[in-house]
């Protein structure tokens, strides 16, 4: 951290970028594309899950176009059914799932427990190629004749009726879970055996038992979506009869199957974000987080718990009461953990020192937008109500303020957190704060009007509606248009930032984890002595060397009253 | 203000009311903790503002007791939800003794209703204010839903079996009818309308529009002789299978010892797979039907065999087990 | 490139990285376990329901055949487990024999699977347009023994008096075996491929008793595919085979 490469004046430190880091250790696309450097593989995923969100992102400008009038007038029925499917494909297989543990969590894991890469880097590499040859099959069957069936692929409508590029999406997606499963395999081994000498479990960043947990869904839960994806597609190709009554099969095994993965792989698409937040607070308010085992616990326990929890998906299907009240008992359960976590983190603002860092509006925006989608999905999980909510667009609203309002939200407050550490340079503030708060915004408006459409009894996946619904629909689709301008500004503003951004330095928050105890960017090897770990986590107090003056330029300047 | 931005469709029937006060109970619980979360954390972002650059934070790692609060206090909350959720959801899934049946057929991308009497209509379902209604519902192709939310009920329509679902319908008017389970290209407008009449108005219209045309019991009764279920099954229980009467919705004593209900799905099963459950007493000689039979004509059949359910069973080959009665 | 044997980069100590390779290769065959469990779940379900056919169905199947294949697999794993004790003490050209005789073992079950799976092509079993129960019933070659056909017809006679559906329900069946141990082939498949790695680095004498790694965790993944096979075995050859 003592390099040459800043000069400390009275009020700033100037900050150059350091001679060789990761970025330009190497040139040439060969070792791009053959590297086994967990940095430049985040950035390999960065690219993808970002071309994979703006093809999600299209599609869903396109969907709330069409539902701005009752009969819908942008595309044909046929095409309205692929846009949702794709929507759903694409966002959840290729942009949620992978974006904060192939992204983030490739590039800090092992920053964050002192070693110098994963356990095993080939392998890592070997998961992005999957998930581009994933991405390619799911690629060519949106192109040649798209998805009709629903991200959910129910059966007999996917395995029989439907006639849209049913077998090479589900190829795809098969593929893609491999990418999932060894990048999970390669987490648990990593924080399992690589830990830096003094890093016990305890001391690791909660972001850690965050990856941790998300980990164990990926290894358990993504062979079943896998092995039930391959059904689908082999039923479909040979006739084979598992799903379908007339031959003595039986729909309602494919549901058991697919969600017993996908409902814990919204787990997947939450826990990282939440991760992140319990990195951001603490570093913003300049305290040990509050309830720190009960964080990290909470993850496991929702990660566990989460598995248990599926068939509150069919609750309408004619299944057994007792597994019905069974399930709902249990979704219950899982909410729990998940309100520890908000208690805890409102907890830590408590005689903070709190600054108003865009990375700390989006974990405020995150609290306040997973509240109100977690706090919904106790409604989802009534068995009374869901009789009523089921399939509406209730269910939309509810899942999109998760995995949007909490997960995108998340991730985003990461890419800006983390933004110094992968490039050396800062964002520009300003507009990034204001960004946060547009997206905030537009979030809101799009998707609250859907709680009251959804209880009004408009369905999800409806291409026209009754008239009555239309007043909502406008305000969703305007909201939409708010919040499209709140992700265009950061893609934006972080390219800019590359060349023109304020050099940061190693620790510009500062923040206390071992990733901020490298350069920014970071050499390729991390670190080039291995570190011994003596302070506990998110350790204001003992660290002499956070730099908690560090004024950088740009920064808007502190608040004007008290000493200084 | 209802009128003119509804925030809740409108009561129409008996689970209406409960499902809003159920719901208005969580909103109240979840309003109490976003606001209370929303104001501590605006409150302590303002109050602990970051002074000087030097400062830091005071290091609380924690607090058992808070801990032990924010747990027990959300799990009693939610084991309220649960409870009272639950207790409306079993209610809904045992359907009463004495509903007006109604037989629904999803397919693509249409609902065929199927009125006692045998009138059949097409995305329409005309009911009488005050009964308790049962639909009984069952899909020629893919996964649809039977959707009403004015009555603030839904059950989905899988191919393969029967789904049933009750009501009572508490306030003539017409309602929206939707698909709601994802079904393919017309989804969204496989939709239709619940008209609820008076009772004396229902019957009316029962009786009066195209009346007993294709009425299932007597369409039922030509089947059951055209196929030639009359050649075994006598009346009278002296034929090489056990007589009809009096067998619907009681118990029937198997020959491997059980007994189970004789209900729309037994009938259905007894047609379609024979010897998966044999009468106590008989062999297992009855062909099965499976591919001769439409789910309509099944249906027939069964209104047939439930019309007989009053007939009194004769003293041998009754098909029933011993002890009978209603479930 | 790393040479098997030397400390790759990412870790501080051969201890830390035999360590992660043992960890990573149990947590890999646990996702395997999941895989397959979704085709047993499947399995369980439809047996569950369809006793009669899937009776009849594994009934069809070659006792001796499959055996013979269960035999084969058991002593591949005792021959794999041998290799990794020779790798241990050492014993170079002990632990190249032995690999050999388990990829031979491995091949051979593979080849008593491609003998099994052309039987039931001949036999119209496989799932699909042409898949029908009882066709070599109804068209025994010469070589059939004329009293088990005698004996098939009875069985598949009471079968379909139980179960009129029994020719779908069958189907169901078949597309579990081919699925189920269609799967476990590709494993083995994969596994023979690299047994030949291991023997080719065995051959190198790459493997001594401070570093044998690739030998202990390729031999935990086939003894892995090998107790898949222990479940599959009677599940799917065992219904109904007290007469």
């Amino acid at each position: 951290m003592d390099t040459p490469t800043s000069t400390r004046s009275a009020t700033a430190t100037v900050y150059k970028i350091p001679e060789e880091h990761y970025l330009n250790s190497t040139y040439g696309i060969r070792s791009w594309l053959l590297t086994t450097d967990h940095k430049r593989i985040a950035l390999l995923y960065l690219f993808s899950v970002t071309f994979f969100f703006f093809v999600g992102g299209i599609f869903a400008t396109m969907i709330r176009i069409h539902l701005m009038t009752p009969q819908g007038f942008l595309v044909t029925p046929e095409t309205y059914n692929k846009l949702f499917t794709m929507h759903g494909v694409a966002m959840i297989f290729f942009f949620l799932i992978p974006s904060i543990p192939a992204v983030l969590g490739n590039f800090l894991v092992p920053l964050m427990i002192g070693a110098k890469d994963l356990a095993f880097p080939k392998i890592n590499l070997l998961s992005w190629y999957i998930y581009l040859i994933g991405g390619s099959f799911v690629l060519y069957s949106f192109a040649t004749g798209g998805l009709d069936t629903g991200w959910t692929f129910y059966t007999p409508l996917s395995s029989i009726y439907s006639n849209s590029a049913v077998t090479p999406a589900v190829l795809g997606i098969f593929i893609n879970g491999f990418s999932s499963i060894l990048t999970g395999l390669n987490f648990v081994v990593t924080i399992h055996t690589m830990r830096a000498p003094g890093m016990t479990w305890f001391r690791l960043p909660l972001f850690v038992w965050a990856q941790y947990a998300t980990s164990i869904i990926f290894i358990l839960g993504t062979p079943v979506i896998a092995i039930t994806l391959l059904l689908v597609g082999l039923e479909r190709m040979f006739h084979l009869g598992f799903f379908n009554p007339a031959l003595g099969g039986d729909p309602i095994l494919f549901q058991h199957l697919f969600w017993f993965y996908s409902h814990p792989a919204v787990y997947i698409m939450i826990l990282p974000a939440m991760g992140v937040i319990s990195e951001i607070i603490p570093t913003f308010a300049r305290k040990p987080i509050f309830g720190y085992s009960f964080i990290a616990g909470s993850s496991i326990a929702i990660a566990v718990i989460g598995f248990f929890v599926w068939a509150h998906h069919m609750f309408l299907t004619g299944e057994s009461v007792y597994a019905a009240l069974a399930f709902s008992f249990l979704s219950y359960l899982v909410a729990i953990p998940s309100a520890v976590k908000v208690f805890n983190w409102t907890s830590t603002l408590y005689k903070g020192s709190i600054s108003w860092d865009t990375p700390m509006l989006y974990a405020l925006g995150f609290i306040g937008l997973f509240l109100i989608g977690g706090l919904t999905g106790l409604f989802l999980a009534c068995l009374g109500l869901d009789i009523h909510i089921h399939d509406t667009y209730f269910v939309v609203a509810h899942f999109h303020y998760i995995m949007v309002g909490g997960a995108v939200m998340g991730y985003l407050g990461g890419i800006h957190f983390w933004w110094p550490k992968i490039s050396g340079r800062l964002y520009p503030e300003f507009l990034a704060r204001v960004s946060a708060i547009i997206l905030f915004t537009g979030f809101n408006l799009t998707f609250f009007p859907q709680f009251i459409l959804g209880y009004l009894g408009m369905p999800r996946r409806y291409h026209s509606y009754p008239p009555e619904f239309q007043v909502l629909n406008v305000m969703s689709t305007a909201g939409a248009s708010i919040l499209a301008l709140g992700y265009l500004l950061p893609m934006i503003y972080l390219v800019w930032s590359l060349k023109y951004g304020v050099v940061a330095g190693p620790n510009p928050w500062p923040a206390t984890g071992l990733e901020w105890k490298t350069d920014s960017p970071p050499l390729t090897e991390n670190f080039l002595v291995t570190p011994e770990v003596t302070w506990e986590a998110y350790d204001f107090e003992t660290r002499p060397d956070l730099e908690l003056d560090h004024i950088v330029a740009g920064k808007l300047p502190a608040p004007a009253h008290g000493d200084d | 203000m209802q009128a003119q931005f509804p925030l809740i469709p409108e009561q129409a029937s008996n689970f209406a009311p409960t499902v809003d006060l159920l719901m208005l109970f969580i909103v109240a619980i979840c309003v109490f903790f976003a606001v209370a979360i929303t104001f501590a954390v605006i409150y302590f972002f303002f109050k602990y503002e970051r002074k000087h650059q030097t400062e830091i934070g005071v290091p609380i790692h924690g607090d058992m007791l808070l801990e032990t609060a924010w747990i027990a206090v959300p799990l009693v909350l939610a084991m309220a939800m649960f409870a009272w959720g639950a207790v409306v959801y079993v209610d809904y899934r045992h359907s009463p003794g004495d509903t007006l049946d109604i037989y629904v057929v999803g397919k693509q991308w249409m609902w065929k209703v199927q009125q006692p009497n045998g009138l059949k209509e097409i995305n329409e379902v005309h009911l009488p204010v005050g009964r308790d209604v049962r639909l009984i519902m069952a899909s020629e192709d893919v996964i649809h839903d039977f959707s009403v939310p004015a009555f603030r009920v839904k059950m989905d329509v899988v191919p393969g079996h029967y789904n049933t679902m009750w009501f009572r319908p508490t306030k003539a008017g017409r309602y929206r009818l939707y698909c709601s389970q994802y079904c393919g290209t017309n989804h969204a407008i496989m939709t239709g309308w619940v008209t609820v009449m008076e009772q004396g108005d229902y019957a009316a219209w029962l009786s009066g529009a195209a009346g007993a045309e294709a009425n299932p019991l007597v369409a039922g009764q030509k089947l059951f002789a055209a196929r030639a279920c009359i050649t075994c099954h006598f009346s009278d229980g002296k034929g090489r299978a056990p007589s009809l009467n009096g067998v619907y919705d009681h118990q029937v004593l198997l020959a491997d010892g059980k007994t189970v209900t004789a209900d729309d799905a037994y009938i259905r099963e007894s047609i379609l797979q024979p010897n998966a459950k044999i009468v106590a007493g008989y062999q297992p000689l009855m062909p099965s039907f499976q591919g001769q039979l439409t789910e309509e004509q099944i249906i027939a059949l069964t209104s047939y065999i439930k019309s007989l359910q009053n007939e009194p069973p004769p003293p041998t080959g009754a098909g029933t087990a011993p002890a009978s009665g209603k479930k | 490139m790393h040479r098997t044997g030397e400390l790759y980069g990412q870790f501080e100590t051969l201890e830390q990285q035999k360590e992660s390779a043992a960890l990573g290769m149990w947590v890999f065959l646990a996702t395997e376990v999941l895989f397959f469990g979704g085709l047993f779940m499947t399995y369980t379900l439809n047996r569950h329901y369809y006793g009669t056919a899937f009776g009849v169905g594994s009934n069809t199947l070659d006792l001796k055949l499959g055996g013979l294949n269960t035999v084969i697999l058991i002593l591949s794993s005792l021959t794999m487990a041998m290799s990794v004790w020779a790798s241990h003490v050492g014993k170079r050209k002990a632990t190249t024999g032995f690999l050999v005789a388990t990829l031979i073992l491995g091949t051979a079950f593979l080849g008593v699977k491609v003998i099994e799976y052309k039987q039931k092509f001949d036999h119209h079993l496989i799932p699909g347009y042409h898949f029908q129960i009882d066709y070599r019933a109804q068209h025994p070659s010469p070589n059939d023994d004329p009293k088990e056909i005698e004996a098939e017809k009875e069985e598949l006679s009471k079968a379909f008096a139980k179960d009129p559906d029994l020719n779908a329900h069958a189907q169901l069946y078949f597309s579990l075996y081919f699925g189920m141990t269609g799967l476990h082939a590709l494993h083995m498949i994969v596994g023979a491929g690299m047994l030949l790695w291991l023997i080719r680095q065995s051959m190198l004498g790459r493997f001594t008793p401070t570093y044998n790694t690739p030998v202990e965790m390729i031999g935990l993944y086939w003894h892995f595919v090998d107790i898949v096979w222990i479940y599959l075995f009677p599940l799917l050859y065992l219904i109904d085979r007290h007469q």
